[in-house]
């Protein structure tokens, strides 16, 4: 059972509780001045971002087909069974193209550090391996956030806005986007007006690049056969011309 | 003996001076990290360490597999004099984009990672098993220069023989790679601006490189033949400028087909610095493509040295315009290089020069032909020599 995080934005007080529950679980200092701060970042995986009298999270989408895992050079992120998208920081050499490729401007980067890691949220991964809720659900006092099996909570989301069709936005943001998530926002308003990406693709993205790579096979063979080809058929005038003379 | 210092030369000052500024970028890099050397951000993760020293560097190297085509598998025979050069520049070139690599990935130190953890379905994955075989492919078509200055025939002939097989998978790497360089970019459609995303990209960068290698030919034959006081192989590069300005012309009429099928000419007409950066970019190709179908422009070297000059400054604005000016609005932040960038990036350049003069002086690089002047004519010379060293 594939696990997600349903944001309910009307739900959400902007009491920040999930900032302070996720720095406590990967050991980041959480100050007034860090919970100041709107932008996720190398130590602040999540945030609470005010628009006007609405709220919205930032964290990672941990997409079904995530982008991130399939650029990565030397696959240190990977989509797990469970849901997560995880990352291995032995394996990481830093050339960023996660940050790069990320539709939803997620992964962090430590920047000032000598040995620099990317940084984002995993939802919890050992945490929801031993069936706990993520750290953010389970800080959350009014279940704005909340933890469970994906399909079981794109189902509620849908129930939350057909019986209170006036409050809510009539959409849920990650069931499409990027061609699913396992986060899903709802929201009074367009989504646009929270903040979030309206213009990503509706398709998976690393079909886009696999369109090209899967050639690859395609263009060795039929490169080598042609060019040898090539080489064979001029070489060969030059032999015939080269005999033809000595006969002379 | 007098001790003889070397001659202090505006061109010799401004490589020390451009050296020197790099290696305070370095120092910044290794002690400071990325974000001491850099103005890059979360949002910003790629400047031009990837935009100028990755894509342009291969790019521009793309003559060595061009020439090597051209020469020795449809064995058009008559281009001889100018592969080698071609091959140096390309193996230099490669070699100075691992050295970029060093500065600009995170843990450098975990270079030789892709090795041995594999994710096929990365282009960054394929990229860099091409570059690392292809610089390997490069070296050992270089090694010939090296046995030949020192009479070391048994290894030349060893080499000879697997010349063919050789230069087929150079060709073909080249091929993977020069156009996957596109493909880092087919992930990110809304990311970038749309006068830049196409899902042609493999295909504009895989025709331009050519058409840059091509361009860089003629480039570094005219210099060398100052520096080096040989003859400029004329003919030959006029006919080179030829098949240059036909690549080009299918080059542009291939971008012109795809704004044309992606319906974004209007973009055109909007005042921002995007219109501004790819007109410039048009602008710098399509000058020398319309005047290189003059044969009194191919026949003259200067004009001929002009325009191979606007084709390669028209590939650089082309790539820094996908690696830098495509995402400067999606990306929600602006970016402009930091001094130590453009210091480790200008240093990477100066050695790229220096090190061609160096070897080109040193081994079989240019023909006999016109490494045979007495002394007295080649310090004729000297002045034009240090341009060589910056370029």
């Amino acid at each position: 059972m594939s696990k997600a995080i349903l944001y309910d934005s009307t739900l959400c007080i902007g009491c920040k509780a999930c900032e302070g529950a996720c720095a406590e679980r990967w050991g980041f200092p959480y100050n007034d001045r860090v919970a100041a701060e709107e932008r996720i970042s190398a130590h602040k995986l999540t945030t609470i971002e005010a628009h006007g009298d609405k709220f919205s999270r930032r964290l990672c989408l941990h997409c079904a087909e995530p982008a991130c895992a399939s650029v990565c050079p030397v696959g240190a992120l990977q989509k797990t069974a469970l849901g997560p998208v995880v990352y291995d920081a032995e394996k990481c050499m830093g050339c960023r193209y996660c940050l790069q490729a990320c539709a939803f401007q997620v992964p962090s980067y430590e920047w000032e550090k000598r040995l620099p890691r990317m940084r984002k949220c995993d939802m919890c991964y050992e945490r929801q391996s031993r069936g706990e809720p993520t750290a953010c659900a389970a800080a959350c006092p009014t279940g704005a956030t909340k933890c469970g099996d994906r399909d079981a909570l794109a189902a509620e989301a849908r129930e939350r806005i057909a019986a209170k069709p006036g409050d809510y936005y009539a959409g849920i943001y990650g069931v499409k986007e990027a061609g699913g998530t396992s986060v899903f926002y709802i929201s009074a308003v367009p989504f646009a007006q929270i903040g979030l990406r309206t213009n990503v693709p509706q398709e998976s993205l690393p079909t886009l690049t696999w369109r090209v790579l899967e050639l690859v096979p395609d263009v060795v063979s039929t490169g080598s056969v042609l060019l040898g080809g090539i080489w064979w058929i001029t070489n060969r005038r030059e032999e015939v011309a080269k005999a033809e003379g000595k006969r002379k | 003996m007098r001790l003889r210092l070397p001659k202090l030369t505006i061109w010799r000052a401004i490589f020390a001076a451009i050296l020197l500024s790099g290696l305070y970028a370095t120092y910044l890099r290794v002690f400071y990290g990325l974000g001491g050397a850099t103005n890059l951000s979360d949002r910003f993760p790629w400047g031009i360490w990837i935009a100028f020293d990755i894509l342009c560097g291969v790019g521009l190297a793309a003559g060595g597999f061009t020439l090597v085509a051209v020469v020795h598998i449809f064995n058009i025979e008559r281009y001889k004099p100018i592969l080698r050069p071609a091959i140096l520049t390309a193996f230099l070139g490669y070699s100075l984009v691992v050295v970029a690599l060093l500065y600009d990935l995170g843990r450098p130190d975990r270079l030789w990672h892709p090795l041995v953890m594999w994710n096929p379905r990365s282009v960054m994955f394929e990229v860099a098993w091409c570059v690392m075989l292809y610089t390997t492919v490069l070296f050992l078509e270089f090694l010939p220069m090296v046995f030949e200055k020192f009479g070391w025939h048994r290894p030349r002939a060893w080499i000879h023989n697997i010349s063919v097989p050789l230069m087929i998978a150079g060709v073909l790497l080249s091929t993977l790679h020069q156009s996957s360089l596109g493909s880092l970019f087919l992930i990110v459609p809304e990311k970038m601006y749309p006068l830049w995303y196409s899902p042609t990209l493999p295909a504009q960068f895989y025709v331009s490189a050519i058409g840059v290698g091509l361009a860089m030919t003629i480039f570094e034959s005219w210099h060398s033949s100052r520096a080096f006081g040989r003859a400029l192989e004329l003919p030959l590069l006029a006919s080179m400028g030829r098949v240059l300005a036909v690549l080009m012309a299918v080059y542009l009429w291939l971008r012109f087909l795809d704004l044309s099928h992606r319906g974004v000419f209007g973009l055109l007409f909007e005042n921002r610095l995007e219109t501004w950066m790819f007109l410039l970019e048009i602008a710098l190709m399509a000058v020398p493509t319309v005047l290189l179908f003059n044969p009194r422009v191919r026949f003259s070297p200067g004009a001929l040295y002009a325009c191979a000059v606007m084709v390669v400054f028209g590939f650089v604005a082309n790539r820094l315009n996908v690696g830098v000016t495509a995402f400067e609005s999606g990306s929600g932040v602006h970016y402009v290089p930091r001094w130590s960038e453009v210091a480790v990036t200008l240093s990477i350049i100066a050695l790229g020069f220096a090190f061609f003069r160096v070897i080109a002086e040193r081994f079989p690089v240019f023909e006999r032909v016109g490494q045979a002047l007495p002394p007295a004519n080649s310090r004729l010379y000297e002045t034009e020599e240090e341009r060589i060293e910056v370029g």
